[in-house]
């Protein structure tokens, strides 16, 4: 069995390299899809902390995907159509800088995810799945309803945002964007499973009542744990915005949450790099299987089913022979 | 606004909400006994739905269509039980969740594939087609009048069932203590096919009948199995008749409030931003009344205190 | 008399028309081993829930170091001084032996909230954690995933994090639990010796342990306590006798 630092680390060397190897033989398209996979994984890093680490089933982090996308939207039209955001008092221009944007993208997905994580954590194990799953559904309406951002036609945006120093509309440069985005939540989250915080957190999944009787509250771990993983997804939201150029209700859909579990339980829950092999294995599924048939979703659903019925741990649990944390 | 047409809208409220409890007995009854998350509860909708539409356009009769549908749904229900499902009862939510939601993408692309990706249509029948007129001088779609009353006729069989009869009684001790009930010489996996099949049999009803005034589409499960989650939540896990309440509650905030909220906002904004703000907030309405609930009740309104 | 560390007064609580505790008043001095006992049903476990925190009593207070804390969740009547083990090891069974222990000395600093050094960086922590393996000898198994443990190692952890939050009292759940005779004289031994740190409120079922610790002994039957007094006085008792020991008086 390989050491699960080398796979992790041959993972990411991989993803790199498929982006470097594409632009060396010049098909952009390639970087688009790299860079795609890096997104999903940075979204599906944040839901790990909840779900891998915390063993909060949340099917409705399509949510903060959303927000951050809508948050891309919102502000890049505004900028694009010289008109300005009226939030009651106050009257905003909108921004084509992405360091502002992502900043809006993870307070306001932060915000939603403490929210939620409020009113969904009064209660436990299949309540949450339901009221998360709710909760999606109510935001995915509310953006079809309201006419002013395309409703369900969805907002363009015509130029990518920018970035200081970096010129984003060259994909490489974009991805390097994003991979760079991914390394960091990928280091937050090993510091945060190793810190006390995590240590916390990882004993309130298996064992809510003991850390109870050692005084601390579980409720308040998880909540913490939720909101830092809603606004993780959120930043992944906004990047994902701003890849396609595009934003529309359908990043707040429920499949978009259950395709963000399915991709870290393929590649393991609760490992550092679940998210990623899960995110790329998914991309690769989508643009192979997806150019054989029009049906490649039935196939998804029986690798799924043969993961869950047959290989807990995942490919990072294949490769490594260490079972997963059980959620 | 005339009386006439909040009574109408009362109805399809009512309509909605009956439709929306055949989906969230089901649910509840098969987490109150088997502890088990379906995802795939809308996917039995709309095979259900599919069923009906088929053999309706194969004879012509709606009687037929819907027999079909019961056992289209009853056997798929029994086939994914058997197969996948009953693995799972013992299993961890994620897991319950992920092998479901794989049934889902099975089910939909599956039927895409078999079907085709256009929405078929399913007709009311004759007999039923045509307004009624109620006390009052309301015309009313007699076919909405006769779902109210199957949707009725049903939550007085579940009552029926669940409190008058002997697989009642295993039903409710199966939930209640499952070594007990194996104890007392029942057959605990047959006894839980057969919940199931029943679970399946209610969505796929609920499919058929509410295909013949929507569209039979792939996906057309899915909504309404998360409106049917919203239901329980606000019910309570495992109680009928909290599904029951749940769900004439949330069919008749979701039409009422898509209805009255502009008009309400008409009062003090201007026309089409009332329009807009109010159609907006009627899309939240029943979240907000769930979110209500969970921050009184969070364990629902019938269900046993956590 | 010694001070009054832990008690309650008159503590009921029904399910129905059960009443799993009927006005239970007892109570735990400094420096004593105070043995709950009583036959399976008779309110232990109802009794342990209210007491730690996890159950609000129908009526009656808790009073810990003189505070009603009645009101208060577990976690706040932890962090007020009681430390309690479990009668079914709970432990975070994927994680280290060491991480256990950590918990507990994360729970007594109470400061969970650091999201960036290491947890077992942390020297102060960790020299709390492994003072407390050190003391029920598993400082050499630190690094074991706790699945590993035999069924007696846990039941030493077990008792280890409840040592790290230093408490003020102990509530132990039949600490002996599946242990073997030579654990559980080992165990016996060591609480033997833990009662001067902070008293013990210990449910347990092996009455070898109760008769070798108890200072005091209360006997619960049917949710009332029947019987309160010494060794000597609980093994004369008639009624004891008659409801709990199953003899014919």
């Amino acid at each position: 069995m390989i050491p699960e630092r080398l796979v992790n680390l041959a993972i990411l060397a991989g993803l790199a390299g498929v982006a470097l190897w594409a632009l060396a033989v010049d098909t952009p398209f390639t970087i688009t899809l790299a860079t795609r996979a890096a997104i999903l994984a940075l979204a599906a890093v944040g839901l790990n902390i909840a779900l891998g680490i915390g063993g909060l089933v949340s099917l409705g982090h399509a949510v903060f995907f959303g927000l951050g996308g809508y948050a891309m939207g919102i502000l890049a039209y505004h900028a694009q159509t010289y008109t300005t955001l009226d939030l009651g008092p106050l009257s905003v221009t909108g921004s084509k800088s992405m360091p502002l944007i992502w900043l809006v993208a993870v307070v306001a997905s932060a915000l939603a995810a403490l929210l939620i994580g409020l009113l969904s954590l009064r209660t436990s194990g299949v309540y949450f799945i339901m009221i998360t799953l709710a909760f999606g559904q109510m935001f995915y309406y509310f953006a079809i309803s309201w006419g002013t951002y395309g409703g369900e036609d969805g907002l363009s945006i015509y130029v990518r945002n920018g970035f200081p120093g970096l010129n984003t509309l060259d994909p490489i440069q974009f991805f390097g964007l994003c991979f760079a985005l991914l390394c960091l939540a990928l280091l937050v989250y090993a510091r945060l499973r190793a810190a006390p915080f995590g240590l916390a957190l990882n004993a309130a999944r298996q064992v809510p009542a003991r850390v109870e009787t050692v005084g601390l509250s579980p409720l308040r771990l998880k909540l913490v744990a939720f909101v830092i993983s809603g606004a993780i997804t959120g930043l992944a939201g906004a990047l994902f915005a701003d890849l396609n150029r595009f934003v529309s209700p359908t990043m707040f859909s429920w499949q978009l949450s259950g395709e963000l579990i399915v991709l870290i339980v393929i590649g393991g829950v609760g490992r550092l790099m679940g998210p990623v092999i899960g995110a790329c294995l998914f991309v690769l599924l989508e643009h192979w299987l997806g150019a054989l048939t029009a049906f490649w979703h039935i196939w998804l659903g029986v690798i799924l089913l043969g993961i869950v019925l047959f290989a807990r741990g995942g490919i990072v649990g294949l490769l490594t022979g260490k079972a997963g944390p059980h959620v | 606004m005339s009386g006439i047409l909040i009574a109408e809208q009362i109805l399809n409220g009512l309509q909605s909400g009956v439709m929306l409890f055949l989906m969230a007995a089901g649910l509840t009854l098969i987490f109150g006994v088997m502890g088990l998350i379906n995802l795939a509860h809308g996917s039995l909708y709309m095979v259900g739905a599919f069923a009906a539409a088929w053999v309706a356009g194969a004879t012509g009769s709606f009687g037929l269509a819907l027999i079909a549908a019961l056992a289209g749904a009853a056997l798929a229900g029994v086939l994914i039980e058997m197969l996948v499902i009953r693995r799972l009862y013992a299993a961890a939510h994620l897991d319950q969740v992920l092998a479901t939601f794989a049934l889902i993408l099975i089910f939909s692309e599956g039927t895409r594939l078999v079907f085709g990706s256009f929405p078929l249509f399913l007709d009311v029948p004759g007999a039923l087609s045509g307004p009624v007129t109620l006390p009052g001088g309301i015309q009313y779609p007699l076919y909405r009048l006769t779902l109210i009353g199957v949707g009725l006729l049903v939550a007085l069989f579940l009552w029926w069932l669940t409190a008058r009869t002997r697989i009642g009684i295993q039903i409710r001790a199966g939930a209640n203590d499952r070594e007990m009930i194996a104890a007392l010489g029942v057959d605990i996996s047959k006894l839980y096919t057969l919940v199931f099949a029943l679970g399946a049999a209610l969505a796929g009803l609920a499919g058929a009948l509410v295909g013949a005034i929507q569209s039979v589409q792939v996906g057309m499960g899915e909504p309404v199995l998360i409106l049917a989650f919203v239901v329980i939540v606000i019910g309570g896990i495992g109680s009928i008749k909290g599904a029951f309440v749940g769900a004439l509650l949330v069919g008749l905030t979701d039409t009422l409030g898509g209805i009255f909220l502009p008009q309400v906002f008409k009062l003090f904004m201007a026309p089409d931003v009332a329009t807009q703000t109010g159609s907006a907030l009627a899309s939240m309405a029943i979240y907000i009344v769930m979110s209500m609930v969970l921050i009184w009740r969070p364990s629902g309104l019938f269900g046993a205190r956590a | 008399m010694s001070e009054l560390i832990l008690a309650t007064h008159n503590l009921s609580k029904s399910f129905g028309a059960l009443k799993a505790t009927d006005d239970v008043s007892i109570n735990l001095r400094a420096g004593e081993i105070h043995a709950l006992i009583g036959p399976n049903g008779a309110g232990k476990s109802t009794l342990i829930a209210q007491i730690s925190g996890g159950l609000r009593p129908d009526a009656g207070r808790v009073m810990l170091m003189g505070r009603d804390v009645t009101q208060y969740g577990t976690a706040t009547r932890a962090r007020a001084g009681l430390g309690r083990t479990f009668q079914i090891s709970a432990l975070a069974m994927e994680d280290s032996v060491l991480e256990n222990v950590l918990l507990g000395a994360l729970g007594a600093e109470g400061r969970p909230w650091r999201f960036w050094s290491r947890a077992t960086a942390d020297a102060e922590m960790r020299a709390r954690a492994m003072t407390a393996l050190e003391r029920v000898g598993l400082a050499d198994d630190h690094d074991k995933r706790t699945a590993e443990l035999s069924h007696g190692q846990r039941r030493q952890l077990e008792v280890a994090v409840a040592l790290t939050l230093s408490p003020r009292a102990f509530l132990m759940d039949e600490p002996m639990a599946g242990l073997g005779a030579g654990g559980s004289k080992r165990l016996t031994g060591f609480l033997d010796g833990l009662r001067e740190e902070a008293p013990i409120l210990l449910v347990e079922h092996d009455m070898d342990a109760v008769f070798a610790l108890a200072d005091r002994i209360s006997v619960l039957a049917s949710g009332r306590v029947i019987a309160t007094g010494t060794v000597a006085e609980i093994r004369a008792d008639r009624a004891v006798r008659t409801a709990y020991l199953g003899e014919d008086a």
